[in-house]
């Protein structure tokens, strides 16, 4: 058995770095970068986290600062995701059907969250919806605060989610015939029946893909939600930010668990979005 | 007929009105804003912002972690894309999760990996410690952690270009007798250059912007550990709104350049 093993071993080993066979080459270079890179650095966290114990660490999960950060990173990044959901989709429409001026520069535009530090975002952001802001100025007559509340952490996550939604989209619509579309009408569908009918039902798997995809981008956000909110502890104080202000109070252990917290609600939606993804093809098939 | 018409093109400019007062709100005022309040007092004070010592500092910190990260991981994307791309082998849906996963890992989290694997207590420490290096609030932090935020980009551009463009020309030279690296500078290098070449594009602009991760790392050290997205937020900290929009004109400036090279890239990667 183990001569058996270590033969085995050696073959591999063969395969792997002798340069002889370059084809093995990138099979080394994709796989030990991975280890070094990815599957290190989380089994440390892992590891740590295990060695804290279960009760150790789902006293400190579950504190209620914890609690209250949990919940104002997931509702208001659900908040965003949903509104974006519904407005993404209307951007991504307007954009693929109509023809207008401007419309190839709004286009473009779009992934500028993508391509914009995301401190630049948290201090344009809170700047234009400060209470002197050109937005938060508006607002303020009615006593509404926008930048340094949850608000602030609401627009924010807006502004970083919505070309997730736009851009899964796009593509989807651009594909979808507009005869079928014409065919509704002129068998006599009002148009509400059209959309409701006709449009929608293949755009849901594409939607809710985008949904989930801004959802988790928001979940983990932190430049530009540190900046524009006042992280204030029950307040707008968001999960990331939590691990930040542990790590400087040198409480690795705080900052571990809230961390692997996160780390499991990032792996839990990856296998959703995979699952979306995969009925929104066969959607796409059929 | 004419009315169902007219109904059609007043749907249609309350459709656009809607999107675009939408977009308004979230990126084109800010996006204004941003210059704005750059140059409203104007050029000069922009100049003085950026001719300081800590400006120059963290734009130099900037292009090093840029030089440094690039490179590597364009050669890490070009052989995973060939070991997904070009090769059946159970597992391969995993890998390809696996690759996506820096992307939806909070910064923070990637950062605070790097410290329980580098810091003063973390697997490493001891080692790295009576080596004399410094990972953790220093260079190699920083690379490592912009490493792991970037490492997707590439690979995810360039498998679907090599899926697309099949082995065949890639078996052809190898019957004619090319060596691998022939054929991979002569057949595979100028069909995947556009997709290649966008995937570059994004990694740099995220090595360059990147703030959760790098924040965690490099102790933000002003003058010494700080990038220009840290500087951004050191600077605002400091209520020095004119020195802190300056940093983040540069770097919107940055963002602009990399959406219209995306999209002239987009096009060539359409036509051909």
């Amino acid at each position: 058995m183990n001569s058996f093993l270590s033969s085995s071993f050696n073959n591999n080993l063969k395969h792997i770095s002798i340069p002889k066979l370059p084809i093995s080459i990138p099979w080394f270079v994709t796989l030990g970068y991975l280890v070094l890179m990815l599957l290190l650095p989380i089994a440390a966290l892992i590891t740590k986290s295990l060695t804290l114990g279960v009760d150790e660490f789902w006293r400190i999960a579950t504190q209620p600062l914890s609690l209250s950060a949990y919940s104002v990173t997931f509702i208001t990044a659900l908040a965003a995701g949903l509104i974006n959901g519904v407005m993404g989709t209307l951007v991504a429409w307007v954009l693929v059907r109509y023809e207008f001026p401007g419309r190839k520069i709004i286009d473009a535009a779009i992934d500028l969250p993508f391509a914009l530090p995301t401190s630049v975002a948290g201090l344009v952001l809170a700047t234009v919806y400060s209470e002197r802001g050109w937005i938060g100025q508006l607002f303020a007559p009615f006593g509404i605060r926008i930048s340094f509340t949850r608000v602030g952490v609401f627009i924010a996550m807006l502004f970083i989610s919505l070309p997730f939604i736009v851009r899964t989209l796009q593509p989807v619509l651009q594909e979808m015939e507009k005869e079928i579309e014409e065919a509704a009408w002129s068998l006599g569908a009002s148009s509400w029946q059209t959309f409701s009918r006709v449009l929608l039902p293949p755009l849901i798997p594409p939607i809710l893909t985008g949904i989930a995809l801004g959802f988790s981008r928001a979940v983990g956000e932190y430049g530009s939600v540190v900046i524009i909110a006042s992280n204030i502890p029950f307040r707008d104080l968001i999960a990331p930010v939590l691990v930040f202000q542990r790590l400087e109070q040198y409480d690795y252990a705080g900052a571990t668990v809230i961390g692997t917290v996160l780390l499991m609600a990032s792996l839990v939606l990856l296998l959703v979005i995979n699952f979306l993804q995969q009925w929104g093809r066969r959607y796409a098939i059929k | 007929m004419p009315s169902s018409n007219q109904l059609n093109r007043r749907t249609k400019w309350l459709l656009i009105g809607v999107a675009v007062g939408y977009l308004a709100l979230i990126l084109f005022i800010p996006a204004t804003t941003l210059v704005y309040e750059a140059f409203h007092r104007g050029f000069m004070p922009f100049w003085e912002a950026v001719n300081t010592r800590f400006f120059q500092a963290a734009v130099s910190l900037t292009l090093i972690t840029a030089l440094i990260c690039v490179p590597i991981n364009t050669i890490f994307g070009l052989c995973a894309a060939w070991v997904i791309a070009r090769n059946q082998f159970r597992g391969r849906a995993l890998l390809m999760s696996i690759i996506d996963l820096p992307f939806s890992v909070s910064p923070v989290v990637a950062g605070l990996m790097l410290i329980l694997l580098y810091g003063r207590i973390g697997w490493f420490g001891p080692l790295l410690e009576s080596a004399g290096i410094r990972v953790i609030f220093a260079l190699p932090g920083i690379v490592l952690a912009t490493l792991f935020v970037t490492l997707p980009f590439v690979a995810r551009e360039v498998i679907p270009v090599l899926e697309e463009m099949g082995s065949d020309q890639e078996e052809a030279a190898r019957t004619l007798g090319a060596k691998d690296w022939q054929i991979f500078w002569r057949v595979t290098l100028p069909n995947i250059r556009w997709g290649l070449l966008y995937g570059v594009l994004l990694t740099n602009a995220r090595a360059m912007g990147e703030f959760g991760a790098v924040a965690v790392v490099s102790g933000s050290i002003i003058g010494r550990t700080s990038t220009l997205p840290i500087f951004v937020e050191q600077v605002y900290k400091n209520y020095q709104t004119q020195g802190a929009f300056s940093a983040a004109v540069v770097l919107g400036l940055l963002a602009a350049v990399t959406l219209v090279v995306k999209d002239i890239l987009e096009k060539r990667t359409h036509t051909i």
